[in-house]
């Protein structure tokens, strides 16, 4: 019962205002009303050329890239551009990035330009999981060519009002005009003819320019900017509608375990309480399906919660009960110890660290994380006439809706699924299991809108975790110090287990996270990954594997470095070998990203050029105040390239402060430097948290942590001074690389090697905690 | 029947007095800006202004409210010309967005009691103030503007 004007109702629910705060549903309705450019969309899914050969990049994805200006641009009689963005907003920019590329091809005003979020469809817009650092690497392309055919289109129909050639007119600034007479055409004047021209093949194309480009490369302010800042940004925890129900559900304690009983009669006697109701768990494999539980159905939040804390539930644990992340830690450390399933195998790693002159090895563990994004997992459904709607804050709009109309029996064309922003993601909204709750629950009550929330207890013991790891790393030294053998054996449970429950081994995907791509220039290289056991749902973290890996080997090189009384950045660039596409050379495939090698090779002198300009830009070597220290440490991951150097400064007491980070960054491209210097600067922040003090532990199967207040993230005090991220210039003649994930892995190992120069400590497990103190 | 003020305008809740102040303003006042993190009052995404204190609405029962005159960001400044506002602008400072109205509640605090704030006064008074996407530095240079009147 809305009382003020504030009403969210009014706001297109889910759809959140582009940037100047236009109603989706108003806008749409306008654009339609007046007749502009819609055309009809092409679509092109990949073809039997393409699914003979191999697929790389975004026709490897599902529903890949589409060829449909139509499916993403349309422009009004008043000369508003929309833009659909088709990819989830959750802090990485793409709801500003993507306009804007389009926005350039198309020659529009960036004033007249609005941004609406698609529902998700991938046979209409092409695939849409937000993740794995994509969506510019993917739609770049796409993206430039819908826009300049729309431009095309619209100079063609301004040439024949003049009856003059194509070639004589030029797209400026949301005109049409004619180059020797000076005439002109709004844009808002060609719309409705353009949208009657067939749409031109794309090698028809007259794409601009670099010099040409008026908004790829700048750094546009958020298209949300302004709505975030006065609080009217609509999340998933923020859809409202006349009659809606709130809902929270009590899930069992244990990954896998069951209701026996339960007693609502306390819970029924709560005020505003409705409906209790049981949901069924999903029996292995988890995948994206809800744990199952209890929910309580109340006119408000607050009953809801205070009605499942009056619910008494016997639960059957079921089969992981004794999962402790202490034992687990000795087992995982035990494989470690021992030969592996070898995933690669340069020259003869085994015979030359028995000859080698010294023998260095190390091991380090990394524990369970939660990706604890600041809005927990919500979603709202309502059913009506037989028609699923559905406003969630998802990075995959389009499985939300496979997964619900699959769990509702109905129809695919019958559910909608609206993407909301986003309040942070970071892998957890990949999986649409709380989505799927709330369509249950909205059918439970009649189709009725459900809005179903996660608590922050909820969010940080029922997640999707990023995997537990040990890793040990053995390596032998000749005489003067260089490396001979090198052999790495990583162990932890796969992501493959919620979809395969007895995978035991990482998948290629998680090994070619900075495992088996380790790109040093070391003649005898073996890899080899040891088995683990999942007991609990594990999910994509931001950056995934790469975080274990990256920090063992950055960490491992620093300690060669040390033994051999070399400097770190030095030893680092020796490993690294001279600038060349690294061989890798015993390995059949490298997933590489789901790319192609021939686009994105391995490129060890992209790797140098990031480790010496960081050196450079940081002042690596410079004198520093006692207690202080510098570590370095560099890794390629989605394509881009990353080094990151620490400043820290240790105290008496082991209190650590952080004065001065320097990231070096070569993502290919650059399409908007503020979003990219943002990510990064996120991504040290996130590679703090995880350094110095989150951690996700299990005792008798359940989750230790619950709020934020024992899962410990970074805190403004613990916050670098200053962050100075160093972009490396645009090369256009390179593919675009990933920007949301890269940052993560190299800060942790540059803090702990920076730890260690300031401190003499080597830091192998995570987080520090207290390992400085006393 | 509870009174009290919500930016500026009279408002009367009869019900539970023990529900936080949050669930109040999210859920029948449509005021949404103000956001759920957590629940205990450890990160600061609900932050409000009880008469003109920085208060975690999360923890602040309705009753306790009663007779007082809160601010959401709704509030703030009608047109969102608040000098913080700006300055989040032009740093581009949110990333998700979804803690950046508890960080300007809070900074807005800050600066209504100290308006020079050095960056030890900004990392004490922003410390519950939790941002996963992790802002910090900007948060630390929109507050200097701010204060500077850039």
């Amino acid at each position: 019962m809305p009382l003020d004007q504030n009403s969210p109702h009014d706001e297109s629910l889910g759809a959140s205002p582009g940037v100047s705060n236009v109603s989706r549903r108003g806008l749409l309705k306008g654009i339609v009303a007046v007749g502009g450019l819609v055309l009809a969309a092409r679509i092109l899914p990949p073809g039997p050329s393409v699914a003979q050969t191999a697929a790389y990049g975004a026709a490897a994805m599902p529903h890949g890239t589409v060829n449909a200006p139509s499916a993403f641009i349309s422009i009004g009689k008043d000369g508003i551009v929309t833009i659909v963005c088709h990819r989830s907003e959750m802090g990485q920019g793409v709801r500003t990035g993507m306009p804007q590329i389009v926005a350039d091809e198309l020659e529009a005003d960036w004033n007249k330009v609005r941004v609406v979020n698609a529902t998700g469809d991938e046979e209409k817009y092409g695939n849409q999981d937000t993740d794995g650092s994509r969506s510019t690497r993917h739609f770049m392309k796409p993206m430039r060519e819908a826009g300049a055919a729309a431009r095309s289109m619209l100079e063609m129909t301004a040439a024949k009002r003049w009856g003059v050639e194509p070639g004589e007119v030029e797209a400026r600034n949301h005109e049409i005009v004619h180059k020797a007479s000076g005439r002109k055409f709004g844009y808002g004047e060609l719309a409705e003819e353009a949208a009657s021209l067939e749409v031109p093949a794309n090698d028809e194309l007259r794409l601009k320019t670099p010099d040409q480009f008026r908004y790829i490369g700048k750094g546009l302010p958020l298209a949300d900017g302004f709505d975030i800042s006065v609080g009217k940004a609509k999340y998933g925890f923020d859809t409202w509608m006349e009659g809606m129900k709130y809902a929270v559900v009590a899930r069992p304690p244990v990954f896998g375990g069951k209701v026996v009983s339960v007693d609502d009669s306390e819970a029924l006697k709560i005020p505003g309480v409705e409906k209790i109701v049981r949901i069924e768990g999903t029996p292995a494999p988890a995948k994206f399906q809800p744990l199952g539980g209890v929910a309580v159905i109340a006119s408000n939040t607050w009953a809801a919660m205070k009605g499942r804390d009056a619910l008494k539930i016997t639960w059957d644990d079921g089969p992981h009960k004794s999962y402790d992340s202490e034992a687990f830690r000795q087992q995982m450390l035990e494989t470690a110890r021992k030969p592996a399933k070898v995933v690669r195998d340069d020259g003869d790693a085994e015979t030359e660290l028995g000859k080698a002159a010294k023998k260095i090895e190390a091991e380090y563990y990394l524990p369970h994380l939660a990706q604890a994004p600041m809005e927990p997992p919500a979603a709202t459904t309502r059913i009506v006439d037989g028609k699923c709607e559905v406003w969630s804050c998802v990075q995959a709009p389009q499985v939300t809706r496979t997964d619900i109309a699959e769990k509702l029996g109905m129809k695919l064309e019958d559910v909608t699924v609206h993407v909301t922003l986003l309040g942070g993601g970071f892998g957890r909204k990949s999986k649409p299991d709380f989505a799927i709750e709330s369509a249950i629950l909205s059918k439970e009550m009649g189709g009725a809108p459900v809005k179903l929330l996660w608590t922050r207890e909820d969010d940080i013991r029922h997640g999707y975790y990023h995997t537990v790891s040990a890793e040990r790393i053995d390596a032998g030294l000749d005489a003067n110090g260089k490396v001979t053998a090198w052999r790495h054996r990583s162990v932890a449970p796969t992501i493959t287990s919620i979809f395969m429950p007895d995978t035991k081994h990482q998948g290629a995907f998680e090994l070619g996270m900075g495992l088996v791509d380790v790109p040093f220039d070391i003649p005898n290289l073996r890899c080899e990954n040891g088995e683990a056991e999942a007991h609990a749902r594990i999910g994509w973290f931001r950056s995934v594997s790469n975080i274990p890996h990256a920090f063992a080997i950055q960490s491992f090189v620093a300690e060669l470095a040390a033994a051999a009384g070399k400097d770190q950045k030095d030893f680092l660039l020796e490993l690294l070998g001279p600038p060349r596409v690294a061989e890798l050379k015993s390995l059949d495939t490298l997933w590489n990203y789901g790319e192609s090698t021939k686009v994105y090779p391995v490129d060890v002198g992209r790797l140098r050029h990031v480790v010496e300009l960081v050196a450079d830009k940081a002042g690596w070597g410079r004198q520093v105040p006692k207690g202080h220290g510098l570590g370095i440490a560099a890794h390629r991951s989605f394509v881009t390239y990353v080094a990151t150097v620490v400043e820290t400064a240790v105290a008496e007491d082991g209190t650590l402060t952080i004065p001065r980070v320097d990231v070096a960054i070569d993502c290919g491209n650059v399409v908007n430097p503020e979003r990219i210097r943002a990510q990064v600067e996120g991504a040290c922040i996130m590679g703090l948290s995880l350094a110095l003090s989150s951690e996700i532990s299990f005792k008798d199967g359940r989750v230790v942590q619950g709020n934020y207040d024992d899962y410990l993230v970074a805190r403004i005090d613990q916050a670098p001074r200053e962050i100075n991220v160093h972009i490396v210039p645009s090369n256009w003649d390179l593919a675009p690389g990933g920007v949301g994930e890269p940052g993560v892995p190299p800060f942790a190992p540059a803090l702990t090697n920076a730890i260690f120069a300031a401190t003499g400590k080597r830091i192998r497990t995570l987080p520090i905690g207290d390992q400085l103190k006393a | 029947m509870i009174k009290l003020s919500i930016n500026g305008q009279e408002k009367q809740f009869d019900g539970d007095g023990e529900m936080p102040l949050l669930w109040y303003l999210r859920d029948q006042l449509g005021l949404t800006g103000t956001k759920f993190g957590c629940g205990i009052a450890a990160c600061g995404a609900c932050t409000v202004h009880l008469d003109g204190e920085a208060v975690r609405s999360c923890q602040t029962p309705i009753s306790a409210a009663e007779g007082s005159a809160v601010t959401t960001i709704e509030g703030l400044d009608p047109e969102g010309n608040h000098p913080l506002q700006k300055a989040w602008r032009a740093n581009n400072v949110p990333q998700c967005g979804y803690c950046q109205a508890g960080q300007i509640m809070q900074a807005a605090a800050l600066l209504k009691q100290t308006p020079n704030p050095s960056d030890e006064d900004i990392d004490s008074a922003m410390w519950g103030n939790i941002c996963r996407c992790g802002t910090y530095v900007r948060i630390r240079a929109a507050i200097r503007d701010a204060a500077n009147g850039v």
